[in-house]
This record gives C-alpha cells, structure tokens and sequence, in this order.
C-alpha cells in the first residue's frame, strides 16, 4: 500500500514549500510511490484526513486556526515532520514575540505603523485570533522528526524522504541535513 | 623545556609545560569543539564547550584553560560530554534572537557550525525572545545583541591587540550583555579606532559592517593569529 503523505502550511512563508516544489522531475517519482491526500500545493481537499502516514508541517503555530489544524494533525498523523526552520524555532513569525502578547503586535502593525486610517482587524470566525506568542510545533504537540533549513533544499528533502519510502529513518546529521538558516 | 606527558582519549601526548589541553588535544587530531576560544586571545573559558572529563576529578575542567599535567587521562568526546555541549549550543541558541534566516553571518556562522557538529536539530529547551536593542550609532559598524553569544571575544581583542579597550561586560544574568565604553552608544566612544578587530573575530552576526547584508558577513577569525604571531616575531627583532 502507498505512503500516506500531506503537506501543511501554518505560520511561514511557503518557502519551504516552494522548496518541495523544486524537486521538479522527481516530484513525479515520488506521485507515484505516495498519495498525496493533503497539501496547498498537491492537492485540493479542503479537510486534513484520517490515518496520515508522514505529515510535513511548514511553519511555527501563531494563530487560533494554526492550533486547531495542528492538534488535528497530530491526531491523525504517524510521523509528523517539523519542516523548515519556522516549525522548529518560529523563526522569523516568532520575532513578533519580543513585543510580548497579540495586542501589542497588532497595535504596532495596524495602528502605529499605519498612515492615520489604520483599524484593528475584527472579523471573527473569518479572521483567525493571533495566539500570545508564535510557537515551534514541538512546544504545541509531539513531534517525531525535524527536517530544519530556511528553506530546507529541495535536496535535503529529497536525502530525508527517500529513506522514509524505503520505510527507513532518515539520518540527520551533518550540515547537509542539519544547518539551520 | 621539562615535558609533561599524558593519555587524550587514548592518544599518548607529550606538551611543554604550561601548555594547555586544548593545545595537546590539538597537537594529536582530536578535535574539541570551543565557540569564545581563538589563537591570539587569552582564553577565558566563557562557552564551556570544551569542558572534558580528568579521570580522578570529579569536576569537569575547560581544556582552553587547564593545564596539562603529568600521567593526566583526558576524555573528550564521552556520552556525557556530547549532550552537556549540545545543551548549551540549544541555551545559546534559545537565550538569545537567533534568527539565521535574516542574518549578516548566515552561512558563515561559528554558533550554526558548533549546531551541526553537536547535533542539534531542534532545541529541547523553550525558547525565550528577549527584548533586546541593536546600537547602530557607529558609523561603520554595528552591534546586535540578539545575535550576541557573551563569548568575549570583542571585548579581548579590542583590549588585548588594539589595545583600545573598547569593550566590557555589563550586568549580569539575563541582563548581561557587552557595553561600549561606560555604558554608551558605540557611535560617541571616542576610544574606539574603527580597526573592525572585533567585528572579524565575532563567532556570529552580532558585530557586523554596516554594508553587509543577509548572508554577506564573511569573517575570518583565524586571521587575528597571523596579526599576532607577526607583532610577536617584530617585537623579538630589534
């Protein structure tokens, strides 16, 4: 049976997911050893499914809809992957904590920065709320294996999934695997 | 010269007396890691990176510091030895802002490669995001204390081979950070040269040139022995 595999995009910039994207021709290898049965880049379905093999979640949790979709994730999912530096340190969506609460960033962001017709975003049940403080994922739900990078190369992507078709553990160490930034 | 000999991670070694660990590690390939360790400054023992274990000691020593000694059995590289490192790799790391993405010195990072070489691909401990200020005033020159790692290096090589004394360490705790002069923007110290020493030997982005950008510090710290070892070899030459 094929490997189960989705893809999820939290608090980041898609690079990560651009990244995946340039494992271009070999994209077409792995569509046939897997199904794809969640991603914002490969496939349309609207709700994460049940009984996900391995799961690479870009991105650190920021907002109420991050966290819901994460728990969930990590419900449903066997391996779940922290892919890319902004699941594994915040990252850059985490350099809005040293303002210290959602309130002071969006006062900063909606408010001081603005020209003089900024308002505060409120739309509630459209608007996700901002969380407190952006978190890695492995400080929000267990998580089984870390792929960092910013972005991690399409071939550091390639090294780490390679093993897990094989249903082996991908060996992470060194700076080709390993080196933040 | 009397000889002091000893046994590193099963290597026999001979070192002059007075010669540290490090340097005898060195002498037979073993390699230990040290972040605030460079060849030209006097050692401090800041990082504990190269904390090692002496068989009949029950404390750890810094191998940057201790000396070595007659019959010592050194090991460097113990189970023990390589989670302590790779705990204090993740302090740093979740002490300070770390972002490697927009930084000066990605790519070319001593704090990145100590990561790579203890493992660390995620921290076990949480991270802190401390609010931290960056001092800009120096015309040339830039100083970012969420990249700052306290390993000294500025502060020594500003006092010890410009001979400027620039540099200091103020407050303690989570407060410490490096100061410039009494405590003053780095742009009004009027004892600062502009020499750029501590910038170069800066393990990490803190220190940087104003016209770097992401990526675009390319420090070179090892030079700083060159610039050493020649003032020595002129001040021997009357």
């Amino acid at each position: 049976m094929k490997l189960r595999l989705a893809t999820v995009w939290l608090a980041g910039c898609s690079g990560c997911h651009m990244s995946f994207l340039d494992l271009d021709e070999w994209l077409i290898e792995l569509a046939e050893q897997v199904d794809v049965v969640f991603s914002p880049v490969a496939s349309d379905i609207k709700g994460f499914p049940e009984n996900v093999d391995v799961c690479l979640v870009e991105g650190g949790v920021a907002n109420g809809d991050n966290l819901e979709l994460i728990l969930q994730v990590r419900a449903r999912t066997r391996l779940l992957v922290s892919f890319g530096d902004c699941a594994i340190t915040a990252n850059v969506p985490g350099m809005r904590n040293r303002l210290d609460g959602a309130e002071p960033v969006l006062r900063r962001g909606y408010l001081e920065l603005a020209d003089g017709s900024g308002q505060l975003p409120h739309a509630p049940g459209l608007v996700p709320d901002l969380l407190e403080r952006v978190l890695p994922l492995h400080e929000v739900v267990p998580v089984d294996l870390y792929l960092p990078g910013c972005p991690p190369s399409a071939a550091r992507i390639r090294a780490f999934l390679e093993p897990l078709l094989r249903g082996e553990r991908p060996v992470m160490e060194g700076a080709a695997m390993i080196r933040f930034g | 010269m009397s000889v002091r000999t000893l046994t590193i991670d099963g290597r026999d070694v001979a070192m002059a007396t007075g010669a540290t660990l490090l340097a005898a590690a060195r002498e037979v390939g073993v390699s230990i890691p040290t972040l605030c360790h460079l060849e030209g400054l006097s050692p401090v023992a800041a990082c504990r990176l190269c904390l090692v274990e002496i068989e009949g000691s029950g404390k750890l020593q810094p191998a940057c510091l201790t000396p070595v000694a007659e019959g010592m059995v050194v090991h460097t590289d113990t189970p023990r030895l390589q989670d302590y490192r790779r705990t204090l790799i993740e302090m740093l790391f979740t002490e300070g802002n770390h972002v490697c993405a927009v930084c000066v010195a990605n790519g070319h990072c001593e704090l990145q490669d100590r990561a790579v070489e203890v493992g660390m691909d995620h921290s076990r401990l949480p991270y802190r995001h401390p609010d931290r200020p960056v001092d800009l005033t120096h015309h040339l020159f830039g100083l970012d204390h969420n990249r700052c790692i306290l390993c000294t290096r500025c502060v020594r090589v500003c006092d010890e081979v410009e001979g400027a004394h620039v540099w200091d360490v103020g407050w303690r705790g989570e407060h410490c950070r490096i100061i410039a002069g009494l405590n003053q923007p780095w742009g009004a110290v009027d004892a600062c040269t502009d020499c750029g020493k501590c910038v170069q030997v800066c393990p990490t982005g803190a220190l940087f040139d104003k016209a770097d950008t992401t990526g675009e510090k390319h420090a070179d710290p090892a030079r700083l022995w060159t610039l050493v070892r020649a003032r020595a070899r002129g001040q021997q030459t009357p």
